[in-house]
Parts: structure tokens; sequence; C-alpha cells
């Protein structure tokens, strides 16, 4: 039987994945972001999973406004870095797990969510930035991937209710996979941040870091956020945090289990226009 | 019945709702192109007979000629997608937001450095923040409004 090992949350800021490929990680700027998560890479080369189940929005970058699926689950072998108009992110090739990835597809569609299956799709920064600021510059990331793509560009966003629910739709369908392996699940975007309009630049690093307490010590009632409390308070684009609460569904203690360990955790401003905001949740053993 | 749209009250803010997408359907298709390397050559080499090429509003070919994102973004523009033009430009998306507040590029960046724009004063439209209209543009192009 698989089992969700631990989860993981983070920012996923464009200019991150540039500031790395472009050599300026030692930049003072910058190197206040990357020290965040130098615990980070060694914990992670210490509790390897076997598949990472990586929860992402694209950037109308694979996804256009041809089709706006709210949750999309990649089930390809492979998934190529998408040129989004400066060219290519310099990463490894994203390594999918079909076999799971179909199984956790028909397992969450059983229990009433309504994925769309993508067989075919380029993955953008929301995808890459966390893995490179997980795994460093490796010639390969360290195990298969899952993309998750959830719709948080056009509004209405899924709610985090159904965020909440989903992952633990997904923790169930995991656990009911035929091979013991390890799977973590990460959620990423946020935090507070605004890029358009008069109130671009908008940071709230009061509501990030309770939306953090929140997230380890109430998920549920977190869950029950409405959208305007995100907008209003951390910023149009800083509504991808609903996607944390997927993540966050799919942990031990809310089925029953004891509470998470919390790992590790990180706040800075600004990588460029966003917070970032970084957890580890490891499921007690 | 109406859509509810609890985040019309929201300062300098412009939520990319079904309304908007419906509006700007096409702009965002035409910013979608620029993904490819030889639409960009062709956007660069003639702008106006490229964006011709498009089923937008003539309101909507003037705001992306001008560069006016704030306009591109009335009409149906969203950021992800008006990011496409930027990059086409050469600009980063702190250029790009920075340019929607009047600031110049180092005043916005350096906004950001000392902790970005505050929410107080910004929540709710008619408080006294530094996004609320009667207050723009900020930055340079505020000091020099009127001049």
């Amino acid at each position: 039987m698989a089992k969700i090992t631990a989860s993981v949350y983070t920012s996923h800021v464009p200019a991150i994945g540039a500031a790395l490929d472009l050599g300026k990680s030692g930049e003072p700027y910058w190197k206040k972001v990357f020290d965040g998560y130098e615990f980070s890479k060694t914990w992670l080369k210490e509790n390897k999973p076997d598949v990472i189940f990586l929860v992402f929005n694209d950037h109308a970058t694979s996804f256009s406004l041809d089709l706006i699926p709210t949750f999309a689950i990649g089930t390809a072998a492979d998934f190529a870095p998408a040129d989004e108009g400066w060219g290519p992110r310099p990463v490894p090739e994203v390594i999918g797990h079909p076999r799971l990835a179909a199984h956790i597809a028909q397992s969450v569609i059983q229990q009433d969510f309504d994925l769309t299956i993508v067989n075919k799709m380029d993955v953008d920064h929301g995808l890459t930035v966390p893995l490179s600021l997980m795994c460093g510059q490796p010639q390969a990331w360290p195990c298969p991937v899952i993309p998750f793509a959830v719709n948080v560009v056009q509004y209405p966003v899924p709610s985090g209710a159904r965020c909440f629910a989903l992952g633990q739709a997904i923790r169930r369908a995991v656990e009911s996979y035929d091979e013991p392996l390890k799977v973590q699940i990460w959620g990423t975007g946020g935090m507070s941040h605004q890029l358009q309009g008069a109130r671009a630049g908008l940071i709230n690093a009061a509501w990030d870091n309770a939306f953090l307490d929140r997230l380890i010590a109430d998920p549920k009632g977190l869950s029950t956020m409405p959208h305007i409390e995100y907008v209003r308070e951390a910023g149009s684009e800083g509504i991808e945090l609903v996607m944390w609460l997927i993540a966050r569904g799919a942990m031990a203690d809310v089925a029953g289990g004891p509470p998470p360990t919390v790992v590790h955790r990180f706040f800075h401003v600004p990588a460029s226009n966003t917070a970032v905001g970084h957890l580890i949740l490891d499921n007690a053993a | 019945m109406s859509l509810e749209k609890p985040y019309l009250d929201v300062p300098g803010t412009t939520i990319f709702d079904a309304d908007q997408s419906r509006q700007g359907y096409w702009l965002n298709q035409f910013c979608m192109s620029l993904m490819k390397a030889g639409n960009r050559a062709r956007f660069k080499a003639n702008e106006r007979a490229y964006l011709d090429e498009w089923k937008m509003s003539e309101e909507q070919k003037q705001a992306v000629l001008a560069r006016d994102l704030n306009r591109c973004i009335e009409l149906g523009g969203n950021i992800y997608f008006l990011s496409k033009i930027g990059a086409t430009d050469g600009r980063s998306f702190q250029q790009m937001a920075g340019s929607m507040t009047g600031m110049t590029e180092e005043e916005y960046r350096d906004m950001m450095v000392k902790g970005g724009r505050s929410i107080e004063g910004n929540r709710y439209l008619g408080e006294d923040g530094d996004a609320q209209p009667h207050r723009q543009p900020q930055g340079a192009a505020g000091r020099t409004k009127g001049a």
C-alpha cells in the first residue's frame, strides 16, 4: 500500500527560477530566499519519496482560454519544461508516474471529483520552481512527479473547502494503490501578491503568517475562508493559496491520525512581487 | 439572476471573472500566440498588422500598442496572458507590475524591498491607502501630474 509521507508548501515565483538559472542565487537579494531552502534540500535527500504529487497552477502556458480545467491530473510518462516566452527553463524533463496517476484519477473521480485527465502538457514555472527550490540544480529530478494543475487564473477558482476535501480524496486514492510507494504531496503558489493595477505590490505579512499558523493547526477551519478574503487581504494573485489546502487535506491527522510534525517553516519578503512562504509537514510515523 | 461579485469594492483590483474573460478572449489569445518565436518576430516587425489579424476591439489594439496594461486589464486582459507581451519586449513581471502603478522601476523595486505595499487603507474602496483611485498615479507619475 502506498502512503503519503509528508507535505511540502512553497511559493513558486518565476523570478526565483530565473535567478537560479542565471547564476544569481548568491546575490544578497536572492541569497535570503535560497537560504530558507537549504535545510529543505538536505531534508528531501534524507527523506526521498518514490513519487511527488505536485499541486500547482498553469499560468496561461499549457491552458489558454480555449480550455480551463478546474482540476487537471497529468497522467503522461513525461512533461517538458514550457517556453513561457523567455525560452524553456534549463531544467530536467519531468518524469511522470502514469500508473499511479491513472490510479489516482480513477479513484478520485469515483469519489465525485470530476478531474480532467491530461496526457500531454508542458509544465511552467508553477511546477519547476518548487522542484528547483527543493532540489537545487540536479541533472535529473530525484523521483517521478505527478503534476496536478488547478485553475486559479479565471475566477471563480475552486473553494478552499473543495480543495481540502479533494486532498482527502487523494489520500484515500494513494492508500488504495497496491505498491508500497512513499508519496509526498506538495502545495504551491502564493503567498500574498498582486500583479495588477494600482494595488500591485501588495504584501500582507501578518495575514500570511496567520495563514501558516492555521494551515498547521486548524486546516479545516481555514478551508472555510471565502475567496474574497484571499483577494482582499492577500492580493488578487494571493488566491493561489487555496492550492495549499489540497496538500494539507491529504495529511494523516485530517483522517483521524496524529498531527503532523512541523519540520521546517520559512517566510521572507520579497521575491520580486511576492511574499515567499514555505513549510514542511511530516506525517508522524 | 446576476452573478455574485463580492470583489468589486477592492481598490485598484480587477478580478478576471467570466465576464472579463468573455470580453478579453481574443486579446488574451493574441497574447498566447506570442509564446511562439515566429509570431513574436512577426509582431515586432509590424505590430499593427499583426494585431489586425485578431478579432480584437480597436480599444484593445490601442491599449496593446500603448503597452497600457491597466487599460488592457480593464478591457478583459489577464496579467498571466499579458505577460507574454512583456516577455516579447524583454520585461520582467516586476517591471510590468510596477508600470501599472505610475511608479518608476526603482521606486517600485524599493517599495518591494521595504516589505511591499501596505494593506492598510487598501482593503475597501473609500479608504485612504495608496492604491485608492484618488491617489493615482503613484510615484514619479503622480508628482508630475498636471505639471
